[in-house]
């Protein structure tokens, strides 16, 4: 699955924010097809590699290539335009309207017409897109006329993930996609996770929660204090050694809490 | 709700599918049947103290009162969309009537060139406030406030030492006196009805085309039925008594015409994305702030207009205008009506069911020789009570929403 060329590519990426070293010369690379599970404690640096690659904070030092080549990405539109969507924790979507509506929010389908007050939105051809889409990755909803706040927190996530896909982009970022979800949304979430690593998508997901990055990641990679702290096949290797990269306690000094067999929303696995 | 069933399940379309669809009927349509009743209720209570009430004269005159704060309450709806209150529209309606009867009467301005002087007037103060509400980020409830004493007070600087200018172009008084013949009153009946026929199709045309669901026929038919009736009933009580009013024309069309622009365009998606959730919107490159000013410069468009066919009724621009109670009323009917004051749920059409609602009681109260005591207590117990309704709608969509 890591075989062949990386679809984006950090080397020796650092940002630092007034003291505080966020990111040490950082070394992160996503294949085509591939599910990268980001971990790490509070304040490890996960959130603010993202954003380096979503272009919300411009790297101070370090290169990202993009498909091969030496990119800068210095505003979030560098990234929208490279083809890198990034998902954020709290969604962003509208509640008040409907499913098709946020989906094509910022981007409406219109009918020609003479000026932008007039131009009449296409809807059925939006609706029509909708549908594909959603059911292309077997997202279920009600009806795709629902109003998001009246969906649940397992179908909002899987919306806001379909609508980053509207751009058809190469890479998705996705911030703690299965935080505040139950049991049967977060299989939802995951399901349609793996349905982006069919689409030869690559897939960064951030998340506390190292049962649902096992399930679904190819790759862990693991930041601690700003720097890569080991990066496992996540087939080949135990949460016990991903937990002590995370915490940077030798797994066979301290016994872990075993988190394996039951599920623990909480951040912070293994204390 | 139904949400709970293919959350957990993650498979189904069918039942919650038509769960989903009585949802909408409670949530959404039932919405705007509650004011269709609550205003039937309203015209059987005058009409049984005073048979008058329900009368082609009294119904006529009922809908020439409520023209001017329907068109102000148009402008208001787009505010209250973005979840914003404009105080200033019932200041700006009076300066805009100012501007015009000052530019035509004592300037000898042409009635066209006077109409579009104080549109424009409306607009830029619109823009202004808007402008200073978006980029400075103070509360529109503030902007608009200063605004309400400062065009008031230019409104009293507009019309000078003698206070009231006497309308008579007759151009600009048949806005609100013409009244067509019963045979131009069909012909414009025929023309609604054929029109909306006409929508319905050509949009079940383009859904069918694009494989998606459609209305079934009989949802759309009784749709075109309803409006058709009304539509020929409304003609018929305008004929058996002056006609059909010019004003009660000019208020369909910017309702028709606002809807429109607010439910089916690009502009109007993004009122509502940015009255459901700016950070959303703005995230989704929709210009936030543009959008603030052009709702704004709306609500002053619409004041204006609104204040224009106010002065025509009244034949005059006096020191009162746009005063008294027309700025509450304009921004209750809406509320009454089912346009939320949290922003992101509303329609135009509540501009006209609300002022519907608000001048029935004024006008069977009136009919009734009621004290403006009673009738100030009554409209405030019924926004009350629409503002209730709206509150606790909300709170269970938050409370059911979000499983």
């Amino acid at each position: 699955m890591s075989d062949g060329a990386p679809l984006l590519e950090l080397e020796g990426v650092s940002k630092r924010f007034g003291p505080v070293q966020a990111l040490d010369r950082v070394d992160f690379a996503v294949h085509p097809g591939e599910v990268v599970g980001l971990v790490g404690d509070n304040g490890a640096g996960k959130s603010t590699l993202v954003k380096t690659i979503a272009g919300i904070h411009a790297a101070d030092e370090g290169t990202i290539r993009f498909e091969g080549d030496a990119v800068s990405i210095s505003k979030p539109q560098d990234a929208t335009a490279l083809g890198i969507a990034t998902v954020y924790q709290d969604l962003a979507l509208c509640d008040n309207l409907d499913v098709v509506a946020n989906l094509f929010l910022g981007r409406e389908e219109v009918s020609p017409g003479l000026g932008t007050a007039s131009r009449q939105l296409d809807e059925a051809r939006m609706e029509h897109q909708t549908g594909e889409l959603l059911s292309n990755l077997a997202v279920t909803i009600p009806s795709l006329r629902s109003e998001v706040g009246t969906l649940s927190g397992g179908q909002r996530q899987q919306v806001a993930v379909a609508r980053s896909l509207l751009g058809e982009p190469k890479v998705v970022l996705l911030d703690e996609p299965t935080a505040a979800l139950g049991v049967a949304q977060t299989a939802q979430v995951l399901n349609l996770i793996r349905r982006l690593r069919e689409r030869e998508l690559g897939v960064v997901v951030i998340s506390h929660n190292l049962v649902d990055v096992f399930e679904v990641a190819d790759r862990i990679f693991v930041l601690r204090l700003g720097k890569a702290a080991g990066e496992f096949a996540a087939e080949s290797t135990t949460e016990e050694h991903v937990v002590s990269a995370i915490t940077g306690v030798g797994a066979d000094r301290e016994k872990n809490g075993e988190p394996a067999n039951g599920r623990s929303d909480k951040g912070e696995e293994g204390r | 709700m139904s949400d709970a069933a293919a959350g957990t399940a993650g498979t189904g379309t069918g039942r919650p599918r038509r769960k989903e669809t009585v949802r909408r009927l409670v949530q959404g349509d039932l919405a705007s049947l509650r004011v269709v009743i609550g205003l039937a209720l309203i015209w059987a209570i005058f009409q049984f103290e005073n048979d008058r009430f329900l009368s082609a004269q009294n119904l006529t005159n009922l809908m020439l009162q409520i023209a001017a704060i329907g068109l102000i309450s148009v402008g208001v709806v787009y505010v209250l969309l973005l979840g914003e209150i404009d105080l200033s529209v019932g200041a700006v309606s009076g300066l805009a009537a100012g501007v015009m009867a000052v530019l035509n009467v004592k300037h000898g301005w042409s009635p066209y060139l006077a109409i579009a002087a104080a549109i424009a007037v409306g607009l830029a103060i619109g823009l202004l406030q808007g402008f200073l509400f978006s980029r400075f980020g103070v509360p529109s409830f503030v902007v608009t406030l200063a605004g309400l004493l400062a065009w008031q007070g230019a409104l009293l600087q507009v019309l000078g030492s003698t206070g009231s200018i006497n309308l008579n172009d007759p151009k600009i008084t048949g806005l609100a006196n013409i009244f067509y013949s019963d045979t131009v009153g069909w012909i414009i009946a025929a023309v609604v009805i054929g029109g909306y026929g006409a929508v319905l199709l050509l949009g079940h045309r383009r859904r069918v085309s694009a494989g998606l669901d459609s209305e079934s026929l009989a949802g759309m038919g009784f749709r075109f039925g309803l409006v058709a009736v009304v539509t020929i009933v409304a003609t018929l009580v305008f004929n058996s008594d002056r006609g059909v009013p010019l004003a009660v024309l000019i208020l369909l069309a910017f309702v028709v015409g606002m809807e429109y622009v607010v439910r089916r365009t690009g502009f109007g998606r993004h009122v509502f994305a940015v009255g459901g959730n700016a950070e959303a919107a703005r995230r989704a490159g929709i210009r936030v702030d543009g959008i603030r000013v052009a709702v704004f410069g709306v609500a002053g468009t619409m004041a204006a207009i609104g204040g224009i066919m106010a002065a025509s009724r009244l034949l005059a621009v006096n020191q009162n205008s746009g005063g008294n109670e027309l700025l509450l009323l304009a921004i209750a009917g809406p509320v009454i009506a089912g346009t939320s004051l949290f922003g992101g749920r509303g329609s135009v059409w509540t501009a006209l069911m609300g002022a519907l609602v608000i001048g029935s009681i004024s006008n069977g109260m009136d009919l009734l020789a009621l004290s403006s005591a009673v009738k100030f207590m009554v409209t405030g117990g019924v926004l009350l009570l629409a503002v209730l309704v709206d509150a606790i709608a909300r709170n269970q969509r938050s409370q059911t929403g979000r499983v």
